[in-house]
């Protein structure tokens, strides 16, 4: 505790008592803004289960032409960046500054490798194969044949692709406000606000982060595993 | 048994409202008074509109073969009337001018818990409105305020996009004001402000709040969803695709149904506190009360498929939600009992605080009774998408929520401004506003009974009389809504100055000057008895 | 709040990664419909993982457990209730499974055409 021993008292907001509370409600509105989100979410969740359980087949269909190597390699990034973001916290709990902007560092460089490696590479490679619904989706040859495999139609599985590109996407543009996210706080740490102990800041921002972290941890199974792959 | 102040009660010297002047005073704000103004100017302009709307249906609907317009432009009308009044004027109503002015004076705290989030709400809030009349003005919405697919999403060649973005905007607004609620509540209670000492209208904001976080966002992705069909003619509520129109309809009434409770919610505790004030005596069963919030917001999740009986839902699932809907109206009635309890008996003062209560007892329960002929399966299919639907939910919504809302501008207005409004003009527009209010959506239930469809711009002759009914008791509506406007104003510049506690009332708000000082309380207060406290000590009129 | 040292964070991390190279190993594996059960099951944990851990939440209040509890109670509110009508429309008379309907409409009013 006794890196937060002594706070200053223009750390404290006028409408806060004291420093404890402050971090408490901090904290809370955060909480509660993930709940909206886990909502936000969850109406594409509701909608992908309800299709899911519908068109099985065009549902597995789809995955397979999607590349478990792309969810596995993000899966595993977004869990490295969730690593140095928790590590960021620490850093800024114990008031070391540049520890901190390593971390923040870190973490902002992996989350901006993940949009920018699924846009450049795993969707612009869907869209050379006519994946796309809205802009170009008509599956053709092994794409066909892996839809017949499993007894799927078209439409349906243009149903997956849907649902894919939405919930990645909008995944993905939680990426993006995190990223931007991270840059202010890089901004507010070489200005030294966030190591004279108060790092309310790093640590909200750090559960937005890990919160986008488990979304991603539930949309790898539920879009690039359905079915198996045996 | 009040003891009257010896002397006329004068002005603070400084106050919230001069302690800064100019305009970057109150557009840079985080006062969480000045915003509550700030929105107050907001959702007046709104409902103006809304108003306006409302106005051009009804002439139309003077003549059976409509006198003013087609149906394609009548079905803009309604549906920007529904969408401007719900989320641009009584959505925020309550929650943002009442809720934000009273909640940190009530519990005893300085501010909000966020009080830079607080003016930004504010900021998104007027964004909205910008996209949304922006909308109107291209030409408006013609889907209902419903927006059903696939009209909405395939169909529709109306402005569709700009409007459900205007929509969209507005819920973030509401998600971060409801955050800011929650917190301000849980963290930042006066000491001995235990949760069962907490003033109703705390209860209930509490719970609308907790609706906030958990509806607002679905209907964000949904809208989200539509503009996606829209702009890329692909979507998931697309048959051809094997999609499901009534998914839609699920994900919008999930939202839906515990939205009209976001409107009603704050209502009923502000009455609480009307009844209090009115009666100077505890409200009876004040837990109950207190629960009954909670529950409200609670099951009102539960129930939204009562919209979709007619849809081909499943019809066990109907059972479900028929049932459900059954229940959420026993925590409602809970309130009503608890209230005339306490009317009972009490030394009651029928100041136009009391007199919107009043009122908003008897309209708030023909809405509710009648909304149980619609949660029966049975009667639905009859009642359905008749005029019957709109005028149970006009008493709950108009004849419930706006007069609750205007009950407690009337109780809180001296609190506000530090002077008090014209009596007798205000229990004159009480009675203007409940006696066009009945004359207008009374006949609305019997035209729907006999079968007269709602969203309708033209009608069969025999159904005339009773829609002339309904206009002209608009127009006594309208007329009711425009004189508080009036007074009120007038009230700023000539009325009487109002003293701390004109009414004698128990709550922290009271204990401060009228206006309060910009940082509410000198000294955080310590707060030692149970609410309402009245009986227990001389409460003087001061 | 309590400072961890870095190698709990990296304990966790450990764990993370490897409950992902199980999940996706088993999707190799043909265990039928418990498949999708196994995926969701570690997905599950290595969220848990993570709101414990890296969000600190066994250092939390009361009110936060609330928070997280109601928001996913919520969710399956909505995607189970709604649900409960996609999938039991099919039981009764009027309401065979829409998508793959050969029967002809039935209207409310008049039910034996």
């Amino acid at each position: 505790m006794s890196a937060e021993a002594h706070h200053d008292a223009a750390l404290v907001a006028h409408q806060f008592d004291d420093f404890e509370q402050q971090k408490n409600a901090d904290s809370l509105g955060m909480w509660l803004f993930l709940a909206t989100e886990v909502l936000f979410f969850g109406g594409l969740f509701c909608g992908y289960s309800l299709y899911r359980n519908l068109y099985f087949e065009a549902f597995t269909a789809g995955s397979h032409l999607i590349k478990v190597g792309y969810g596995a390699f993000y899966t595993a990034l977004l869990i490295c960046s969730s690593l140095t973001m928790a590590l960021g916290v620490r850093a800024a709990q114990l008031r070391k500054q540049m520890s901190l902007n390593v971390y923040l560092v870190l973490t902002l460089i992996m989350g901006a490798a993940f949009v920018f490696i699924k846009l450049r590479y795993e969707w612009y490679g869907d869209y050379l194969e006519h994946l796309v619904p809205g802009v170009n989706f008509a599956p053709r040859g092994e794409a066909l044949e892996v839809i017949s495999r499993f007894h799927a139609t078209v439409p349906h599985v243009a149903l997956f692709f849907i649902f894919y590109f939405c919930m990645t996407g909008v995944h993905a543009l939680h990426m993006v406000v995190g990223v931007g996210l991270l840059a202010t706080l890089l901004i507010k740490n070489k200005l030294g606000e966030l190591t004279k102990g108060n790092y309310n800041w790093v640590e909200i921002v750090g559960l937005y982060w890990h919160f986008v972290d488990i979304v991603w941890i539930f949309l790898f199974p539920l879009l690039y595993l359905i079915g198996g792959r045996y | 048994m009040s003891t009257v102040a010896l002397e006329t009660p004068t002005l603070p010297e400084v106050h919230y409202l001069n302690a800064d002047y100019g305009w970057r005073s109150w557009l840079f704000t985080t006062d969480h008074k000045r915003i509550a103004w700030l929105y107050l100017f907001a959702i007046t302009g709104f409902f103006a509109v809304g108003g306006l709307m409302a106005t051009l249906m009804r002439l139309n609907l003077v003549e059976p073969s409509g006198l003013l317009m087609e149906p394609a432009s009548y079905n803009k009308l309604f549906t920007a009337h529904g969408l401007i009044m719900i989320f641009f004027f009584l959505a925020p109503s309550i929650p943002t001018v009442l809720g934000n002015f009273l909640i940190p004076l009530m519990i005893g705290a300085r501010d909000v818990a966020f009080p830079k989030l607080n003016l930004l709400s504010w900021y998104i809030f007027m964004l909205a409105g910008g996209v949304f009349l922006f909308s109107i003005i291209r030409g408006g919405v013609d889907t209902g305020w419903t927006l059903y697919t696939p009209l909405s999403s395939t169909y529709a060649n109306t402005n569709v996009l700009s409007a459900t973005m205007g929509i969209f905007i507005s819920g973030f607004s509401s998600i971060l004001t409801g955050l800011n609620f929650m917190v301000t509540i849980n963290k930042m209670r006066a000491p001995g402000m235990t949760w069962m000492r907490l003033p109703l209208f705390i209860w209930a904001m509490y719970a609308t709040s907790v609706i906030f976080i958990l509806a607002m966002p679905v209907i964000a992705i949904t809208l989200a969803l539509i503009a996606l069909e829209r702009i890329f003619h692909v979507g998931i509520f697309d048959p051809a695709l094997g999609g499901d129109p009534i998914l839609f309809q699920h994900l919008f009434w999930f939202f839906g149904h515990p939205e009209v409770y976001i409107l009603i919610l704050p209502s009923l505790g502000v009455v609480s506190e009307l009844v209090a004030a009115g009666c100077r005596k505890r409200i009876f069963g004040y837990s109950f009360v207190a629960f009954s919030s909670v529950s409200i917001a609670a099951i009102s999740f539960m129930v939204w498929g009562h919209h979709m009986f007619l849809t081909g839902q499943s019809v066990y699932a109907g059972l479900v939600f028929s049932a459900l809907s059954f229940a959420v109206a026993i925590p409602s009635a809970v309130k009503v009992f608890n209230w005339t309890a306490t009317m009972h008996k009490a030394s009651i003062s029928y100041d136009a605080p009391m007199l919107y209560a009043i009122g908003f007892i008897g309209l708030f329960t023909i809405g509710g009774l009648t909304g149980l002929f619609l949660a029966s399966m049975g009667t639905d299919i009859h009642l359905h998408d008749t005029y019957f639907v709109v005028a149970h939910f006009h008493y709950v919504m108009v004849g419930g929520a706006i007069m609750g809302f205007m009950g407690g501008m009337h109780l809180w207005w001296p609190k506000m401004t530090g002077k008090m409004y014209p009596e007798v003009w205000a229990r004159m527009s009480c009675l203007i506003i409940f006696l066009g209010f009945n004359l207008t959506f009374g006949p609305q239930f019997i035209l729907g009974y006999m079968g007269m469809p709602r969203r309708y711009a033209v009608y069969p002759p025999e159904f005339q009389v009773l829609n002339v009914m309904s206009s002209a008791g608009a127009s006594i509506l309208a007329v009711g809504y425009l004189l508080p406007l009036l007074y009120f104003t007038w009230s700023i510049f000539k009325g009487p100055v109002a003293g701390p506690n004109p009414w004698g009332a128990k709550g922290l708000e009271w204990t401060v000057a009228s206006p309060p000082p910009t940082e509410n309380f000198a000294e955080t207060p310590i707060v030692t008895e149970e609410a309402y406290a009245y009986g227990t000590e001389e409460a003087h009129v001061g | 709040m309590h400072v961890h040292p870095k190698r709990f964070y990296v304990t966790v991390f450990v764990a993370l990664l490897v409950f992902t190279a199980v999940t996706t190993a088993a999707a190799y594996v043909d265990l039928g419909r418990m498949n999708t059960v196994v995926a969701l099951a570690i997905a599950v944990c290595k969220a848990t993982l993570v709101v414990l851990f890296f969000m600190h939440l066994k250092e939390q209040t009361g009110m936060t457990r609330v928070v997280i509890l109601a928001a996913l109670l919520w969710l399956a509110v909505l995607i189970g209730i709604t649900s409960s009508d996609v999938f039991t429309r099919g039981w009764s008379e009027r309401g065979r499974p829409w998508q793959q309907s050969t029967v002809a409409p039935v209207s409310y009013s008049n039910p034996s055409p």
